[in-house]
């Protein structure tokens, strides 16, 4: 039987602390193949890019406990020794980080960091990294690469450090590329080029590709998968076609009617979803969502308050989180009005 | 670059001026320094001598124009235009040329301020570069190994013994390294200053070891937990995590990229520090009994010889502001985003 080329089952990442032990993300699970995105969508602190680091080995075993099982290109990733693990990283899987400023050393010129990269995981001249830099500087479309090699990151804009970024983690040719909200920092416009970038870059590799972002309209634009992610937890899982036209839970809905719209009335007021996501050091018996769910109240016997919902079916490759019966749900738009 | 630098200096001579300034109308606007040469069988006729040939008797505006004056192109004492012409023809060898930056003349020890300071910095200059060494390499060396250790017990043990050694007072430290170590185990000869040109390298070394070391504990207290603090701020920095996600093993990713982050900014610390140590270690020098710059101090200031301690402030002043304008040149090597204008 072939697995999946990435498979990740019932991922826990725990952070014991002398406060109790945060549950960052619990019972994940989800699949990508090669030349495939994955959207990860979840608001600050849903575990996101906990679960992401996981897959890279990032977290350490001192202060975090990861649990259940990473599947990458028939390999099992948990439980593997720092060394094997160093030598997938960077090389196989790779990660692109939401500021490009901090997320590059004030103190090294990027050419050197970026070579850096290829020099760990190829045993070659520095002359050949450096003109392998300065190949990939030009491939991200970074102008007179040549010059631009021996700079320090305050001298590029924040569009271009992320280009660097991009090269940087694309210079061994990865096969699966965690972008963690890699637009999150940068101007509407540059946005969109970044956007592009990945995924020329992505078909022209193969690679697969994670994005983590909180922005649907990157979603929209990207992913082949969503996952949508609540309080360290998958809550709806599925094509991106179909979960983002026929959403099947209260929290999807809220972040799809949150996006401001700028098409309707211009003094329609912008819908948050009110309050605040649970502790993950104390995490409510129930439903993660329900002291925000505006919708609880259609399931009978008080049962998300009591019993944390099962991540099932609804349709073919569709899962959701969530206790309210389909049919109530049958009729979207009738819910998009509040369920009144 | 060179015109930062000729900018800087130029800021910071005003600045020695101001300070100058300050010090002078202090000493010699507040006290009656004829009055304090005068000494114990004072006479008003000698009192009125004095003050003439001292040029006391002059504004304060005056003397301190003349005071600026010496310090730029020297001048000759006594200071009294007449007298020392008669002087001259009589006595000779008792006018003093005192050649430029004339920091004065101390009437109480017979010689200029210059020759006092020259002779007693080379003590000072010596035990500030073996403390400097020996706090830089030790406290450096802990702080790391603390942060990288943080909360284990090596991390704890080196916390507590630095808050302990922190809290200690230098003359403590001083005295029991003097009573104990030299004394009482006589683990090395009793510390007595000799230079380089008396006993060669390795005697001027061992001979400075105790009063720098107790020099140097108290600044390493400080850099130890100075440097744990900025290296846990850099390894918990983004750029750690991208050099991690790079595959750079551990070694690499403290070494190179969390130290190089985290000691730059000691550099201009640590410059400050040995600057501000040049001016003398008034505690550690009298403890021990080293004629260096503070044990003048402290003599000057029993004798209230108010010309050598206005000398000795204008030394530790410059001393820092030339530290200042090293270390900030130096900034703009080691931090890339530091651009000199």
């Amino acid at each position: 039987m072939s697995r999946p080329f990435l498979s990740v089952e019932n991922l826990a990442v725990h952070f014991p602390t002398s406060d109790g032990i945060v549950r960052a993300t619990d019972g994940l699970s989800y699949t990508l193949e090669r030349g495939k995105t994955l959207g990860i969508v979840g608001e600050s602190g849903s575990g996101k890019s906990v679960s992401s680091s996981a897959i890279l080995g990032l977290h350490r075993n001192t202060s975090a406990r990861v649990s259940g099982q990473i599947w990458f290109d028939g390999t099992e990733l948990i439980g593997l020794s720092d060394d094997e693990m160093r030598a997938k990283r960077g090389k196989d899987v790779a990660m692109i980080f939401q500021d490009p400023l901090s997320a590059l050393h004030p103190y090294f010129r990027v050419g050197d960091q970026i070579s850096e990269a290829y020099l760990v995981h190829n045993r070659v001249p520095k002359r050949v990294a450096r003109a392998r830099t300065i190949e990939m500087l030009a491939r991200v479309g970074i102008p007179q690469p040549e010059r631009r090699v021996d700079d320090y990151p305050h001298q590029f804009s924040g569009g271009m450090r992320q280009r660097v970024m991009i090269a940087m983690a694309l210079i061994n040719d990865p096969i699966l590329l965690i972008a963690d909200e890699p637009t999150t920092a940068l101007d509407v416009t540059i946005q969109a080029q970044i956007l592009d970038l990945l995924q020329d870059l992505q078909r022209e590799f193969d690679t697969a590709l994670i994005m983590i972002t909180h922005d649907l309209g990157v979603i929209a634009e990207v992913a082949d998968d969503v996952l949508v992610m609540y309080a360290g937890r998958a809550v709806e899982y599925g094509a991106a076609r179909e979960l983002l036209t026929k959403p099947a839970m209260p929290y999807t809905w809220g972040l799809i009617q949150s996006i401001p719209d700028v098409t309707g009335p211009l003094d329609r007021p912008l819908r948050p979803i009110p309050g605040n996501p649970p502790s993950l050091l104390d995490p409510p018996a129930g439903c993660p969502f329900f002291a925000r769910c505006e919708y609880s109240r259609f399931v009978p016997d008080n049962r998300c308050a009591r019993e944390l919902p099962e991540l099932l079916p609804v349709a073919e490759g569709h899962l959701k989180r969530c206790h309210l019966e389909d049919d109530v749900l049958a009729d979207y738009d009738a819910v998009l009005t509040g369920g009144n | 670059m060179i015109a930062y630098a000729i900018r800087r200096i130029l800021v910071g001579i005003v600045l020695l001026l101001a300070m100058v300034l300050v010090v002078f109308v202090l000493f010699f606007a507040a006290g009656n320094p004829a009055r304090d040469i005068c000494g114990k069988y004072c006479t008003p006729e000698k009192l009125a001598n004095i003050t003439q040939v001292y040029g006391y008797n002059q504004p304060i505006s005056y003397q301190f124009g003349q005071f600026v004056q010496g310090l730029a192109v020297g001048r000759d004492y006594p200071v009294d235009d007449a007298y020392r012409a008669a002087l001259e023809k009589s006595n000779p060898d008792l006018v003093i040329h005192c050649p430029a930056p004339c920091l004065g003349y101390s009437q109480h020890s017979a010689m200029t301020v210059n020759a006092a300071v020259v002779k007693y910095a080379p003590v000072t200059i010596s035990l500030a570069i073996y403390a400097f060494i020996i706090w830089i390499v030790f406290g450096v060396l802990f702080g790391v190994i603390a942060a990288v250790f943080k909360g284990k017990w090596l991390d704890r043990i080196i916390v507590g013994v630095t808050l302990v050694v922190y809290a200690l007072p230098t003359f403590f430290i001083g005295t029991f390294l003097l009573q104990f170590v030299a004394i009482r185990w006589k683990l090395v000869p009793y510390p007595r200053y000799v230079s380089i040109a008396d006993g060669g390298v390795l005697n001027w070394i061992i001979s400075l070891t105790l009063p720098a070391l107790t020099l140097a504990l108290f600044y390493m207290a400080a850099y130890v937990r100075i440097t744990r603090a900025f290296v846990l701020e850099s390894l918990s920095e983004d750029y750690i995590r991208t050099a991690r996600a790079k595959g750079l093993s551990e070694r690499v990713v403290l070494f190179k990229h969390g130290l190089r982050a985290a000691l730059t900014p000691l550099l201009s610390m640590a410059g400050l520090d040995f600057a501000a140590l040049l001016a003398g270690a008034v505690i550690t020098e009298a403890v021990f009994t080293y004629q260096g710059l503070g044990f003048l101090a402290v003599i000057s200031n029993q004798n209230a010889d108010l010309p050598v301690l206005i000398g000795l402030v204008i030394v530790a002043g410059a001393a820092v502001i030339i530290a200042n304008i090293v270390v900030d040149i130096l900034y703009a090597y080691v931090d890339p985003r530091v651009r000199l204008r």
